[in-house]
């Protein structure tokens, strides 16, 4: 029998299940290897060496490569871990957390500082929130769209 | 007093960006200021009611455990523990001394009573846990008392329920109050409140939830630890899931209402709400 999944009903959200952390162990364990000095000089040296050395998939990789979080999380990555790319970058939470969005570093400080993203519209796949798919990419990027 | 008694419980959300701020001397800053002032009586609050012992419970954040071991319940029975690397260099803040006899005393009593801790006897601790001790008790050369880690799994779904949660404050509290010591233990709940870090919702702040949550976890813990995950995740992100946590710490209080110390709430801490509340028992 298939499990009960409630929370893949919610807009722009993946959660880190048991089924994804299967999908993405490689990858985040090579993440966690950035917590290592050496290892981020390495990798800084020649990513896709390093990246070589660990049995991901090629879309996971380019997925690495590109800097591309929302992807990465597609195939299994968590934010916790993939923070540590962000880390090796010399990048903040917040960064990439804005990065996801569409957003530029700016529009998603502004947004936060104006009391964050409302959960109007953003409870349920199909409403009319700005983090569903239909809204995407969100802020300039996405005015931009089709002008 | 013979024994040892939980006198008071402290929640409070445990943003890294907090940590960054006052390790680099910004907490002046016009974006940090309103933060920080939140918590000058809580500081005030910790010099008077300086506690001999912290229990306190947090969440790892893919640092001491990688994807290799996912504990859903640990504590840290360890002489001390490090502060982590977490890719930016461990936060220049003292070594966390703890209290291995208590710990192995819960650790013995929880597990008979059916809560299966995972023992860990060494550990680097992360902002989880020393965040809290910084907006706490600011930057001493040692901190103040020792402190129990007790991280809990919220990265990996599912993580436990609030249900789970709350009982297990109640093994806790049960554990501690049969320790043949008179000391003086305050429990602390952190992580949440509001946040998702993560796609296009990254940003979520519900103040309507969490204001709720903070009524409710004051006035009707039993009611709040039946509120399912799928609720905190599409109303309060999923990160906010942190909060199952706090209901840790308030099941570790006595049944009796308690007295609210201090109250805070301010948004946005880089990503995430902050919530800060003093619990004392009566």
């Amino acid at each position: 029998m298939a499990l009960d999944k409630p929370y893949q009903d919610v807009p722009g959200t993946t959660i880190f299940d048991a089924e994804q952390a299967r999908r993405g162990y490689h990858l985040n364990q090579f993440c966690m290897s950035l917590m290592k000095a050496e290892n981020r000089e390495r990798f800084k040296a020649n990513e896709r060496a390093y990246l070589d050395e660990w049995p991901m998939t090629e879309e996971q990789k380019q997925a690495v490569l590109a800097r591309d979080l929302n992807r990465c999380i597609a195939l299994g990555g968590n934010i916790y871990f993939l923070a540590k790319i962000g880390a090796t970058d010399g990048r903040s939470f917040q960064q990439m957390a804005g990065s996801m969005t569409g957003m530029t570093e700016q529009e998603y400080r502004d947004m936060m500082i104006r009391g964050g993203r409302s959960v109007e519209g953003n409870r349920h796949i199909g409403e009319d929130g700005d983090a569903q798919a239909h809204r995407q990419p969100q802020g300039a990027a996405g005015r931009g769209k089709g002008a | 007093m013979t024994m040892a008694r939980i006198t008071a419980s402290v929640y409070t959300s445990h943003v890294p960006a907090i940590g960054a701020a006052i390790d680099l001397g910004k907490t002046g800053e016009p974006y940090w200021q309103p933060l920080f002032k939140g918590y000058e009586a809580s500081k005030a609050w910790m010099k008077a009611n300086t506690p001999d012992v912290i229990f306190l419970v947090y969440n790892d954040h893919a640092t001491a455990f990688s994807l290799d071991i996912v504990p859903t319940f640990a504590i840290g029975c360890a002489e001390e523990f490090k502060p982590a690397d977490e890719g930016w260099g461990p936060r220049p803040v003292p070594v966390v001394k703890g209290h291995p006899e208590l710990a192995a005393h819960i650790a013995q009593s929880v597990i008979q009573d059916d809560f299966d801790l995972t023992i860990v006897n060494k550990m680097d601790v992360d902002h989880g846990l020393t965040v809290p001790l910084s907006l706490m008790c600011g930057q001493p050369e040692a901190w103040p008392c020792r402190i129990i880690p007790f991280p809990v799994n919220v990265v990996l779904y599912p993580v436990p329920s609030g249900r789970r949660c709350f009982q297990l404050g109640r093994a806790i509290r049960k554990a501690i109050e049969s320790f043949d010591e008179p000391l003086n233990v305050q429990v602390w709940g952190t992580g949440g409140m509001s946040h998702q870090l993560q796609g296009p919702r990254a940003g979520l702040i519900n103040k309507g939830f969490d204001q709720a949550f903070l009524d409710q976890l004051i006035a009707d813990p039993d009611t709040l630890s039946r509120k399912p995950h799928i609720e905190y995740v599409r109303d309060a992100g999923s990160e906010g899931i942190e909060l199952v946590m706090w209901l840790i710490a308030r099941g570790a209080m006595s049944d009796n209402p308690p007295r609210v110390a201090h109250r805070f709430y301010h948004v946005p801490a880089s990503n995430t709400a902050v919530g800060h509340l003093i619990l004392e028992n009566t």
